[in-house]
């Protein structure tokens, strides 16, 4: 039992910290923004300098071998930066599908162009209906000669609209929500018969919805089978997701702390006041609350019973919700009005943190997931 | 970072399960688990099993019985004691007046009081609280005049757990009515059977007799009494409340509870079904999982960070431990009764020494008097509210 950092990771975070300290400013953002992409370019070929990109790939891949801790390291600086680059979809989700379920060639080809920064994938599931389930899918896909065609079109489809592949999930047979029959396919984002509509998200993201309409695909996995290991690499992205929230969340409660010292009211800093002091505790609590979970999501993500990993992950995704829910309310609340201005960072922290709960699921969806699975202690009889 | 646990501490773990299990009578610890109240015999045996064992006060300095074990034993000790319903060894005793004599007495107190406090030969219980003096503990009126080589001592505690069986009270008295509030308090201990000392006993919510108010009228006290020096009270009495909220997030224990609700909501119905199929139940319990799991989480977080701090200084997290750990015992207790359901209104009172077998399920007995008793779980040892103004103050410098 050791919660300490080893020396390798301890450097890691320090670089990571830094990096964000010195190019991820407000303002910084804000320029990264208004870029055409929505994000910046030359971040990310930095982050691919520092071998960020390659982080969780095998060595032999370009990449460093980093495991989940790593992983939670990075993104937890990146939630204090509200980092805009699409890291998540291209390395934690798209590497970890292809890491997963792909071939060696196919590792071969695309892990070392992603840890180079020459390749950006993003992950294409949702559908008009599907909500958060992953196994409620639409799309097809059909064989002819040694390729697969694809039919359909997916919503939401994180950083899609800078992606050179796309992770398409489609299905090969079985009704709307059966498990088996879901593939996973390499769609060319460029290809014949792919289009898709770019814009922003409410966080200052970037989404994009894609229309498949004969487009050509590549199998990556057992087309028949792919799902498990889908659901695998999306719980990696959970738990580095979790360490992201963990992030945004301390920094909306080192604002607040830092605005209750310095504003000053009837003659005096607001954070004398009794009542703002214990709601300034709750969100710590809160907070700390979420570290934990994040941290208990973060060694979880490797397990092979998928059912434990099921159970762990998703109650560190209800943890994050609540408290994040919690911490953005009070943040903005107790900064009174200038927490609800454009020009001031803590509501982009409360807005990325609104989303993060509609990713890969919400609380609700997570705590109706354990619920089902009995919990977390003492077998249901 | 490794967050399993190694071999020995797995061992450890274990071991101490095996000896809760196995040398503690499960009749003591079925009543803990179902919430009954425990006799002053129960309290006794199930103590003196674990100090045969040297597993009473491990949190001692090894000269007088600790284990010298390090934080995550600790925890694991107190994880399987409270997940298999043992009464923790006697609080007064080993987590209050145990470390403070051991800590600031000298060695005549020491060889006097500790052995015996160890085995619990002698029962001591707190005498800190008074009718106007809470939260706000340092306002108290029992004063302690010197007269020679005794003490006078004049006054009135409240809340006094268990003074029904005490043999000794450790105090808080003024001993030096001019200094500023902190300044002027000693403590001091009290053999009960003094003349002067009259107990006067509490009926609390649920019915049961746990607190007790205990005056003092012209008490003589030998001056050797003493722990430490005279009004340097204050500074025992925050060393003795940090060693007690570290141990109260109560995490083995809400594990306990949560498996026995799950046991007993799959004996009760729901519509067609068994409550612990319904959906709606499920959600409700799993909500509060999570929030236990963050707490284990947190709680073991504070245990490892132990290895890096002082010694015998608490760590204002353990404030969050507090809080956190209040609040779930207090909602567990909710759901016993949700499950239970309209069994919750019979009131059959243990004493009441009646032959007649209890209204409804065995299980249901204790439900609302649990739920009423565990009120006091926010209220003790530093209300919630208290814990909220540490954490304010020595963590986030407010």
């Amino acid at each position: 039992m050791d919660f300490d950092l080893s020396d390798d990771q301890r450097l890691l975070k320090d670089s990571v910290e830094r990096l964000i300290a010195d190019k991820y400013g407000f303002e910084n953002r804000k320029k990264y923004m208004q870029q055409p992409d929505g994000w910046s370019r030359e971040i990310w070929a930095q982050l691919a300098e520092l071998g960020l990109l390659g982080l969780p790939f095998a060595e032999q891949y370009g990449g460093f071998g980093g495991g989940s801790v790593e992983t939670m390291l990075v993104m937890e600086a990146f939630g204090h930066g509200l980092v805009l680059e699409p890291y998540v979809s291209t390395v934690v989700l798209g590497g970890g599908l292809i890491r997963g379920l792909g071939s060696a060639a196919q590792q071969a080809a695309i892990l070392p162009a992603i840890a180079e920064g020459k390749r950006l994938l993003a992950f294409a599931h949702v559908e008009r209906h599907s909500r958060y389930d992953l196994f409620d899918v639409v799309t097809t896909a059909k064989r002819e000669g040694t390729g697969w065609t694809l039919n359909g079109a997916k919503s939401v489809v994180l950083h899609g609209d800078s992606a050179d592949q796309f992770l398409v999930t489609a299905r090969i047979a079985g009704g709307q929500r059966a498990r088996d029959g879901i593939g996973l396919f390499l769609v060319d984002a460029k290809g014949a018969g792919v289009s898709r509509r770019g814009y922003p998200t409410q966080d200052g993201l970037r989404a994009a919805e894609v229309t498949l309409s004969g487009a050509a695909g590549e199998a990556v996995g057992d087309p028949g089978a792919a799902l498990p290991g889908i659901e695998h690499a999306v719980d990696r992205t959970i738990a580095a997701l979790c360490a992201e929230a963990v992030g945004v969340m301390a920094s909306m409660q080192e604002l607040t702390l830092d605005y209750l010292k310095t504003r000053k009211q009837f003659g005096r800093a607001i954070g004398e006041f009794q009542v703002l002091q214990h709601r300034a505790v709750d969100m710590l609590i809160a907070e700390e609350q979420a570290r934990s979970m994040a941290l208990f999501a973060t060694v979880m993500a490797d397990e092979i019973n998928p059912v434990e990993r099921t159970r762990a992950i998703a109650a560190a995704k209800v943890q994050i919700g609540r408290s994040g829910r919690h911490v953005g309310q009070e943040c903005i609340q107790l900064h009174g009005g200038i927490g609800m201005t454009m020009e001031y960072k803590a509501g982009h922290y409360f807005k990325r943190m609104t989303m993060i709960d509609k990713l890969y699921g919400d609380a609700d969806q997570h705590l109706t997931t354990l619920a089902k699975l009995g919990g977390l202690f003492g077998a249901a009889a | 970072m490794d967050l399993t646990f190694t071999e020995e501490e797995r061992a450890f773990r274990a071991e101490a399960r095996r000896f809760f299990r196995s040398e503690v009578p499960e009749s003591i610890r079925r009543k803990v688990t179902e919430g009954i109240d425990l006799t002053k015999e129960d309290i006794v045996t199930s103590h003196r099993i674990l100090n045969a064992r040297g597993w009473a006060t491990p949190n001692w300095p090894v000269e007088w019985g600790g284990q010298n074990w390090s934080p995550v034993q600790l925890y694991l000790y107190q994880d399987e004691m409270q997940q298999a319903g043992v009464p923790g060894p006697l609080a007064f005793n080993v987590s209050m007046v145990g470390p403070v004599i051991a800590q600031f007495g000298n060695e005549a107190t020491k060889r006097r009081f500790l052995a015996r406090a160890a085995n619990l030969d002698d029962w001591w219980c707190q005498g800190f609280s008074e009718p106007g003096s809470g939260s706000d503990l340092a306002s108290l009126r029992t004063t302690a005049k010197r007269v020679g080589d005794k003490y006078i001592v004049n006054g009135q505690k409240t809340w006094t757990t268990l003074a029904q069986h005490a043999d000794w009270i450790f105090c808080l008295v003024r001993t030096d009515p001019a200094a500023k509030k902190q300044e002027g308090i000693s403590f001091i201990l009290i053999d009960m059977t003094t003349k002067g000392i009259t107990r006067r006993p509490i009926q609390t919510i649920d019915g049961g007799h746990e607190v007790n108010e205990v005056f003092f009228d012209e008490v003589e006290v030998p001056a050797e009494n003493l722990v430490g020096e005279e009004n340097k009270g204050w500074d025992y009495a925050k060393f003795l409340l940090g060693h007690e909220r570290t141990s109260i997030a109560r995490v083995g224990q809400s594990k306990a509870q949560v498996a026995r609700i799950k046991r007993l909501a799959s004996l009760e119905r729901a519509g067609e079904g068994r409550l612990i199929d319904d959906l709606r139940f499920q959600e409700k319990l799993a909500a509060v999982e999570v929030e236990l799991k963050a707490l284990e989480m947190t709680q073991l977080r504070v245990v490892a960070a132990a290895r890096h701090q002082v010694k015998g200084k608490p760590d204002p997290a353990s404030s969050i431990l507090k809080i956190k750990g209040s609040d779930i015992q207090q909602v567990l207790t909710e759901l016993v009764m949700d499950v239970v359901g309209p069994y919750v209104l019979p009131y059959q009172s243990p004493e009441d020494g009646s032959n007649e077998p209890p209204v409804g399920p065995d299980y249901a007995v204790g439900a609302a008097p649990s739920y009423f008793n565990d009120r006091k779980v926010s209220i003790y040892g530093g209300s919630n509210e208290i814990q909220r103004n540490i954490i304010a103050k020595a963590i986030l410098g407010l």
